[in-house]
């Protein structure tokens, strides 16, 4: 099958900054692809050339099995989703969707008609008379979704997409993109700095750091198998143990992650399961979060192991404070290796 | 419109002091024009005694019979158009190119497109008419039009730098993105948003235009503008109150464009969406 969007050692520097460096990637027809990673990390260079704002120095890309590297956006299928929204203050709801045919020279009582669809679509179909400030933030988000959809692009690019909505919000949109992708059945690519929504909207994540590709996987494998450090912390806050501190905890000359839930918390005198790796530590601190608490532990003078414990299962945190004597012990399996 | 203003606290309302100096120096810039305005209607016709011995309107007759003063009217509101349109077309195309892009020498660039109206008229004007005569020109309309040019562009090309540094990129991204050409997401997109600072800065630019005199003293040839007309005016010993009355025109068609100017261009919610 012809790859919806791939990338060929695609390079861009701005100035002496080397914002994508080498990054070749190819995502599949009807995908829901997230480009994750902190800011400066290379994934927004990304999106915006597959958008075609912005041309790579060297690489290629291809869309549909088309080098589209020279293409101007107006001519390229695929649209955006901005995390500013960039609706246009001048014209209506009903204008801003259907601007794209506007542009195409379709006539206006067919544009008002698809206009009206694509809004039915996003549940904004009484909102067409009104003007993009009138409407809440989430509103705005779906008008410029319907406004995104209206050419029936191949591939959708939503920037931060919820970036600047609260938190209930958030999680609607969340479920609503989804289904939307679902529905559709196009390829989405959506760019964003917040592991959760990554791991709970796509089908692959990449991971970016310095304008290079970490590691490309699933969510699960992502997070239960991350290939790097910086994986290891970034994506479900793991704790990575170097390699000096590893040895001496294992016997292993290699560095690992260990997830905060796996790691068990027993009081100074008490025995560990047989098997596991223990050690002792003192703790740093001690977080409530309602749920679960997250403890601190410093177990040798550069390592301090995050530790989370699940209030319901039995495993509160009364008698842990500050600077009380603990052991900490887990299944040697729970350690995940990480290349150097 | 505000209603009831809330009281503010003593130390920030103004002490009695300052409102009467204030209110003087608002008298001091605004009192001549009522006086000017009050000597179109004198009877007396060549000392401005106060008050006026009596009130007439014969001096607007008289204005109105004079061809020199139409002529004169005429060629000021032609030149003040003309170069006001080129003022619109050169000043948009120059905010334009140098409203975002960065390129080596942009600030001398904007700086050599500003300097105009920093620069004395009398030194523009010197300028215009040395390098007329250089190229062999005969000084006549298009002369004015050119040195006027010179400073409205400055104006339209203020205003509008101001308003496309205010538009998010990304709304030109959106537009290309949703399939439109450069010259639709001019139309579409970026005329809407600058119109009203085109129309700011063309009026403006025209209310600039109109009264300049000393540019014009330098570039007008044989020809008379109406502040020219005014200024030769004054050596004349017959008919005094027919300048006033010319001034009183002439202060009704500028105070009309720059008062809408104003209007237009304060920030709207729309705006500033």
């Amino acid at each position: 099958m012809t790859p919806a969007i791939e990338l060929r050692a695609t390079r861009r520097a701005f100035g002496s900054v080397v914002a994508l460096d080498s990054v070749s990637l190819t995502i599949a027809p009807g995908e829901f692809f997230a480009l994750l990673g902190p800011s400066g990390s290379g994934k927004t260079t990304c999106l915006r050339l597959i958008a075609g704002f912005d041309q790579p120095d060297s690489g290629a890309i291809l869309l549909d099995g088309a080098d589209v590297t020279n293409t101007p956006p107006f001519a390229r299928n695929v649209n955006t989703v901005f995390q500013d929204y960039a609706l246009f203050p001048h014209m209506t709801v009903a204008e801003n969707v259907a601007y794209g045919l506007r542009v195409r020279g379709i006539a206006r009582a067919e544009r008002a008609r698809q206009a009206g669809d694509m809004l039915d679509l996003v549940r904004l179909g009484e909102f067409g008379a009104r003007r993009p400030h009138q409407l809440s933030g989430g509103q705005r988000q779906r008008v410029a979704l319907a406004r995104a959809l209206i050419n029936r692009p191949q591939v959708l690019l939503l920037d931060e997409p919820l970036g600047a909505l609260d938190l209930k919000l958030r999680e609607e949109m969340q479920v609503e993109l989804k289904g939307l992708q679902q529905r559709l059945g196009i390829t989405f690519v959506f760019v964003t700095h917040d592991q959760g929504e990554a791991l709970s909207m796509a089908d692959r994540v990449a991971v970016f750091s310095q304008g290079r590709i970490e590691q490309l996987d699933t969510p699960r494998e992502l997070y239960n198998r991350p290939q790097t450090a910086f994986v290891a912390s970034f994506v479900g806050s793991a704790n990575v143990v170097e390699r000096a501190a590893a040895q001496k905890l294992t016997g292993q000359d290699r560095a690992f992650a260990i997830r905060p839930e796996l790691i068990d918390l027993l009081a100074a005198g008490e025995p560990a399961a047989d098997g596991y790796v223990q050690c002792a530590g003192e703790i740093v601190d001690v977080l409530y979060h309602g749920a679960s608490s997250r403890l601190r532990v410093q177990v040798d003078e550069r390592t301090t192991l995050a530790v989370a414990r699940s209030e319901s299962a039995g495993g509160g945190v009364q008698g842990f404070t500050t600077g009380s004597r603990v052991r900490l012990a887990w299944r040697p399996g729970h350690a995940v290796p990480l290349r150097d | 419109m505000r209603s009831e203003r809330p009281r503010r606290p003593s130390w920030e309302r103004p002490s009695l002091f300052t409102r009467v100096m204030a209110t003087a120096g608002l008298v001091f810039l605004h009192a001549p024009v009522w006086v000017i305005a009050l000597y179109a209607f004198t009877t007396e016709d060549r000392t401005y005694q106060f008050p006026p011995p009596g009130l007439t309107l014969h001096w607007f007759d008289v204005a109105f019979a004079r061809a020199d003063i139409w002529e004169s009217m005429r060629l000021s509101l032609l030149v003040a158009s003309a170069a006001t349109l080129l003022a619109i077309i050169l000043g948009t195309l120059a905010a334009f190119a140098l409203a975002r892009r960065t390129f080596g020498g942009k600030e001398s660039i904007t700086l050599l497109f500003v300097l105009p109206i920093a620069l004395p008229g009398i030194l523009t004007g010197l300028a215009l008419l040395a390098g007329i005569r250089t190229l062999g020109l005969e000084p006549g309309f298009w002369t004015i039009v050119a040195g006027h040019a010179t400073f409205c562009l400055v104006i339209v090309y203020n205003n509008v730098v101001a308003r496309l540094r205010r538009i998010p990129p990304s709304w030109v991204e959106a537009s290309m993105d949703l399939g439109a050409r450069g010259h639709q997401t001019f139309r579409y997109v970026l005329l809407p948003q600058i119109a009203t600072a085109l129309l700011a800065g063309g009026m403006l630019a025209f209310a600039l235009s109109f009264d300049e005199i000393i540019v014009t003293l330098f570039t007008a040839g044989h020809q008379r503008t109406l502040p020219i007309w005014f200024y030769s005016e004054l050596f004349r010993p017959r008919e005094r109150p027919v300048t006033n009355v010319v001034a009183v025109v002439v202060i009704l068609v500028t105070l009309v464009p720059i008062l809408l100017a104003y209007y237009l261009t304060r920030p709207d919610e729309r705006g500033s969406e």
